[in-house]
């Protein structure tokens, strides 16, 4: 009788009509693919993307070149050098993040004392030339001010958690 | 007539079901695998020389990067042995996210597996599915540590940051009505607990469904049912561990024989194989992702009732909060020793490891005393399963060699570390 069930079932194709039965049922359903330029996945607050450097409201650059990134890098991505300023505070006069070295880790953003060097939820980037890669301190206080609302309000929701 | 000769064939490194930068030599007589010889080395990056020039936490993000579709069960047999190494131990909430974080991790490898050794054999459907499911689980992983794969979100002393409130929503955009938006944000609305476990309520479903897809499926059989048979002594004495060991019928699961984090606290069970070929192993892993959804579930459920720190409050290993570091001199000056220093773990060394979905992950530190680790070393479930490789194939058709290295589930980020 078992014999006689499985010969049925295997002449009938009856797993394979299963397995269709599946897939057809799939092809009625509302289609799950993002149509990806026009519209985009949710990001998170705590997406780790393109760095930027932040100002102070004043316009006054938040990074006061104590190379705690710098020491933190795990990929020795992020080079720093400073002196003091004319009217005497200490800035950075080169700050240099490799972009193809960098593993996007964050860490830079967690050791940062004064929420100068964020990682932001941007992820739409390339570049034409090689040298391009390396963000220099004006490309990265320039997206600084071009995503500052969207940074401000990203560190706000997570300030709770760190 | 003149004899003929064996020939031997290169498999890879370019090619598509090789799995990544796997070569073979095929020693073939015919059709028939005569003697099959790996070559790994291609995707050597020296994570363990790597390791030995930073401090401590800094290597953490390599971890992820060992085994790509298994990243926090990586980062959490790492962290595991530093923390042996330190004597300090999460605090219990941080076990249990790390619990939830490695069973969800398990389904994310799983389902790649799964995905890519149907897609070798043949089945491209389950594929597609399979990579639906996985984007369900890189939200979570996204919303937890920020970043689809690499997360970096375990530490020493516990995980990075408690889990959120709220789970990112799409935005609405002219090509979609309002109504379809609202329909993809309704499993968004709630924390990612919520959104866990929706994902939980319906998975096993949809696990049912690739099973439709799969399991009775003649052509299925007929390429896994049978292929390269391991018999249980062998399996243990080729250092098999994981999926691989239970398809041959040995109940060893580190989670349950060496229980770490909040395995010892939850309940499920170990699915194990009869006749240790392809076929067994892949009901193997399909049960092992439903015993993941019940770990999942107790896990969701626990941490729900039980808030509390998820670091450690010890600021010698753990970075003080971000608030007391800018109010408090003291905090700073921890802040800013953790992150330049680190931490120097007392002269020693330390073994831990997890049961990673591949089999056991485990890392061996030894300790000089400095805030750098003397040795890494890695113990990566690939690399014995990948050995085996000459085994398992001898004898097999040209075309059995994908659905072997289907099975291995071999990723090479780990095999050549």
């Amino acid at each position: 009788m078992r014999a006689m069930r499985d010969y049925i079932k295997s002449l009938f194709l009856l797993e394979l009509m299963k397995g269709f039965g599946v897939t057809g049922r799939y092809l009625f359903k509302k289609k799950f693919t993002v149509q990806y330029p026009e519209e985009k996945a949710p990001v998170s607050p705590r997406f780790r993307g393109l760095h930027a450097q932040r100002r102070y409201p004043n316009g006054e650059e938040r990074c006061i070149a104590c190379k705690l990134c710098e020491a933190v890098c795990p990929a020795l991505a992020i080079t720093i050098e400073a002196e003091p300023r004319e009217d005497g505070s200490r800035r950075t006069t080169r700050y240099d993040i490799d972009l193809f070295k960098c593993i996007y880790c964050g860490y830079c953003q967690e050791s940062c004392p004064v929420d100068a060097i964020v990682e932001t939820r941007v992820y739409e980037y390339h570049f034409e030339n090689r040298e391009d890669s390396i963000m220099t301190k004006d490309n990265l206080l320039a997206i600084g001010d071009k995503y500052e609302a969207q940074i401000a309000a990203d560190i706000a929701a997570q300030a709770k958690y760190r | 007539m003149p004899e003929i000769r064996n020939y031997t064939l290169n498999f890879g490194p370019q090619h598509p079901s090789a799995h990544g930068v796997l070569r073979l030599v095929l020693e073939m007589d015919g059709e028939v695998i005569e003697r099959a010889d790996p070559h790994i080395g291609l995707l050597h990056r020296a994570t363990e020389k790597l390791a030995e020039s930073k401090p401590y936490s800094q290597s953490i993000p390599y971890m992820d990067r060992l085994d790509y579709v298994s990243m926090m069960c990586n980062e959490h047999g790492y962290v595991r042995a530093v923390e042996k190494l330190l004597g300090v131990e999460a605090p219990i909430r941080a076990q249990y996210i790390r619990t939830m974080f490695d069973e969800i991790t398990r389904i994310l490898n799983h389902l790649m597996w799964l995905g890519t050794h149907a897609l070798d054999i043949g089945a491209m459907t389950v594929f597609l599915y399979a990579f639906r499911e996985r984007e369900d689980l890189m939200d979570c992983y996204e919303a937890v540590s920020g970043a689809r794969m690499h997360a970096a979100y375990y530490r020493v002393g516990g995980v990075y940051r408690d889990l959120p409130d709220q789970m990112p929503q799409y935005e609405t955009n002219q090509f979609r009505s309002d109504a379809d938006i609202a329909r993809k944000n309704e499993t968004r609305q709630g924390s990612l607990l919520d959104f866990i476990e929706e994902f939980i309520g319906r998975f096993p479903g949809l696990v049912d469904e690739y099973e439709t897809l799969l399991t009775d499926n003649r052509i299925w059989k007929q390429r896994t049912v049978g292929i390269a048979v391991v018999s249980p002594e062998r399996a243990l004495d080729l250092g098999f561990t994981g999926p691989m060991l239970r398809g041959s019928g040995i109940a060893w699961d580190l989670r349950k024989k060496q229980s770490y984090a909040a395995y010892d606290k939850v309940d499920f069970e170990i699915p194990v194989g009869v006749n240790g070929d392809c076929y067994d192993r892949y009901l193997v892993r399909m049960e092992e992702m439903r015993q993941s959804v019940a770990i999942i579930k107790q896990c969701v459920h626990w941490l729900r009732e039980n808030p509390g720190p998820v670091m450690i409050d010890d600021h010698k290993v753990a970075p003080p909060l971000r608030g007391d570091m800018k109010d408090g001199m003291e905090s700073l000056i921890h802040h800013f020793k953790l992150f330049t220093e680190g931490f120097c773990p007392p002269v020693g060394e330390a073994y831990a490891a997890v049961e990673a979905p591949k089999g056991e992950f485990g890392c061996y530190v030894i300790s000089d005393g400095s805030n750098k680790p003397y040795r890494l070393k890695i113990r990566a479930p690939g690399f014995p399963h990948l050995a085996a490789m000459d085994e398992m194939t001898r004898g097999h058709m040209l075309s059995d060699v994908t659905a072997v290295i289907g099975t291995m589930d071999v990723v090479f980020g780990e095999i050549d570390r």
